[in-house]
């Protein structure tokens, strides 16, 4: 272990050739790395270079350019079954014509351990993934979400340095999902091996993640903590694809001490706390969560907009509400029903006030 | 009314199914019956059978007691056909086991190409078949001839300074039938790899198994129906053949097949000729069984 960080990836290009002949860059210059014992998740669409990122750590496919390290050793010469990776397939991959057993004790088989030994940890392994018994049965006689916990077992029977997800909860349906999001987080904390986790759920990642790198045509766009990629995107597509976000068009008008005053198009001035440098006049896109924003409860040292209410969603935990501003701008904005009988439901056509505090919103230039 | 239906289904099915049992019940089962029959009687002087049929079971064991009494005096060699027999099943075993050899790799590489290729590439493999298999034989016959393609060219090139004897010799009887079979050991194998998911050789490898094992533990498990297919489809005809062996062996080299032909043919023997070809079918019979009892159900289909 010379290294303090499990995985690391610099300025990795993957090209591949399309059926028409001209080239594509599935994962183009990308740099991150990835500490030791974290939970990393690859966020993106599909299509976004994520997958193709985790079979280039797994040694599935070489990059054309760049630099894989693992925890501190150059990759790029040696080949899949001799790195100290492991990998749950979205499909699982299970050997249809051996047993769970030998499935899961493939890699130790492979290492030469002695058949007794091999099956004393594969029921361990089973132990650990709550399938004790299940030895004898073959991957088809499983159900979906019990070949997911074979197919975790026999990756981490072999106490890879790294174990690499490929969307391994997306076969399942929702509750299973959830179950499983959880039970691989606190298997991850039991085990401490670094998990890279790829999946184009915002909110599987949100929930298990230690950092997330956000992905999108090849490029990783921004790597952070959960909270920090929700809270402080770098760009539009980081804030769009994660949550919900509205933008609002504007320009800037001038800096006064840590605020920024930014002219809405047809809507009016507002303020937004920001260290960042703007040079006056630039267009800018002011993003801010629904759920930031108040309706009828005007903020003192905030922003207050004029608007109506366009249309009303009621979903139980939360009330949804379209308001468009004078200038023609739209705003989604959520109310959590707190106190309902007190907190009187708007309608469609109110006039309201919205507000949100100078830190709330985020200004993107990109 | 449920009655009527029923029966009117049953009609229909009936009129299905006769055309197609009528014939291999005529053409198939019934010949067979007579072969069975004429093995058990003795042979008429100027060949076919000896009317009214005398019952002897002299023609199985001549299998096993060759007596060439007429031409070479009192010679008897109790192992002659059962020597040809066993040797019919050598050269079956070897043409079987290059055409898995030499079709799985190329079966493997097409179906990993793009289906417009692959479709392309099996046309290729199919495309002889629609050849006489006595025309292709015959063109063969004049690539390996002493004044042939083979022999010209590297004589030309002066890589020999005479004609290698590739004709009329078990080697040439062997090149002959591997190149006339493989195509029918290819297609199942093709049709078996084709369906392989290979994610599951990544997930060997991402397990530590080196290509050779991940092969052996993995993928050669899973598409072994159909090698399997493939080894019946090539062993059973060959074992049989006899326009190969008679063309590329030059009648120097006797198989089973050229045995059977020569009975009905020059010899007029047709109740020898038909008890060989019932032990060659139990032969058959039994090995294809045998597999099948084994759990080659996956085999089955594959074929």
């Amino acid at each position: 272990m010379t290294s303090e960080f499990a995985v690391e990836m610099h300025d990795v290009v993957k090209r591949f050739i399309t059926p028409e002949g001209g080239s594509l860059a599935a994962v183009n210059h990308v740099t991150m790395q990835i500490k030791d014992g974290e939970f990393f998740s690859l966020l993106g669409p599909s299509g976004c270079g994520k997958t193709t990122s985790l079979r280039m750590i797994a040694g599935f496919e070489l990059p054309t350019d760049g630099k894989i390290l693992i925890h501190g050793k150059e990759m790029s010469q040696v080949p899949a079954f001799q790195r100290p990776v492991n990998t749950v397939f979205q499909q699982y991959a299970l050997f249809p014509h051996m047993t769970v057993e030998q499935n899961i004790g493939f890699g130790l088989e492979m290492k030469g351990v002695s058949r007794s030994e091999r099956s004393m940890r594969v029921s361990e392994a089973l132990e650990m993934v709550r399938l004790p018994g299940m030895e004898m049965r073959r991957p088809k006689q499983l159900s979906g979400g019990q070949q997911q916990r074979i197919a975790l077992a026999r990756a981490l029977i072999n106490k890879p340095e790294v174990l690499l997800l490929d969307e391994p909860l997306g076969a399942l349906d929702l509750k299973l999902r959830k179950e499983m999001q959880l039970e691989l987080k606190t298997l991850q904390r039991e085990v401490g091996i670094t998990f890279i986790y790829v999946t184009h759920d915002q909110e599987e990642a949100l929930t298990m993640s230690d950092r997330i790198a956000v992905m999108n045509k090849g490029v990783a766009l921004q790597i952070g903590r959960p909270e920090e990629i929700y809270e402080r995107p770098a760009n539009k597509f980081v804030a769009d694809f994660i949550g919900e976000t509205n933008f609002l068009d504007g320009i800037v008008k001038e800096r006064k001490g840590s605020i920024i005053e930014i002219e809405l198009t047809g809507t009016g001035m507002i303020c937004v706390e920001s260290s960042r440098a703007f040079t006056n006049g630039q267009q800018v896109s002011v993003a801010v969560r629904p759920e930031k924003l108040r309706l009828n409860s005007e903020i003192k040292d905030g922003n207050n907009l004029k608007g109506r209410v366009e249309d009303v969603i009621y979903i139980g935990t939360d009330t949804h509400y379209g308001v468009r501003f004078a200038g023609g701008q739209k705003v989604r904005v959520r109310e959590q029903n707190v106190l309902h009988g007190h907190h009187e439901l708007l309608h469609t056509g109110d006039e309201v006030s919205v507000s949100f505090t100078y830190v709330s919103p985020r200004i993107l230039t990109e | 009314m449920v009655k009527f239906f029923r029966r009117k289904k049953g009609l229909q099915l009936f009129g299905l199914i006769s055309p197609g049992a009528l014939w291999i019940l005529l053409f198939f089962n019934l010949p067979l019956l007579i072969v069975l029959f004429i093995s058990f009687v003795q042979r008429g002087r100027a060949g076919g059978i000896k009317l009214p049929p005398v019952y002897t079971l002299e023609n199985y064991r001549q299998l096993f007691n060759a007596c060439i009494s007429k031409f070479a005096g009192p010679a008897c060699d109790r192992f002659l056909y059962i020597g040809i027999f066993g040797h019919s099943m050598r050269i079956a075993l070897i043409v079987t086991f290059w055409c898995i050899i030499l079709g799985y790799p190329l079966a493997y590489f097409i179906s990993r190409r793009r289906p417009i290729w692959r479709d392309a590439l099996m046309v290729l493999v199919i495309i002889p078949f629609w050849t006489n298999f006595l025309v292709r034989t015959y063109a063969l016959k004049q690539v390996l001839a002493t004044e042939g393609l083979f022999n010209s060219f590297f004589m030309g090139l002066h890589l020999i300074n005479q004609p290698l004897d590739l004709l009329f010799n078990e080697f040439a009887v062997i090149i002959g039938l591997i190149y006339g079979y493989l195509p029918f050991a290819i297609l199942p194998m093709y049709t078996s790899i084709e369906k392989f998911d290979h994610s599951l050789m990544e997930a060997a490898a991402d397990l530590g198994a080196p290509p050779r094992r991940a092969f052996l533990r993995v993928m050669l498990p899973m598409t072994l129906p159909g090698v399997i297919a493939a080894l019946v489809l090539v062993f059973v005809p060959v074992v049989g053949a006899f326009i190969t062996p008679d063309i590329m062996g030059g009648g120097k080299i006797e198989m089973i097949g050229t045995l059977i032909n020569r009975q009905f043919g020059v010899s007029r023997n047709w109740p020898f000729g038909s008890s060989m070809s019932l032990i060659l079918m139990l032969m058959v019979l039994i090995g294809v069984v045998a597999y099948f009892r084994s759990g080659g159900e996956e085999t089955r289909r594959a074929m």
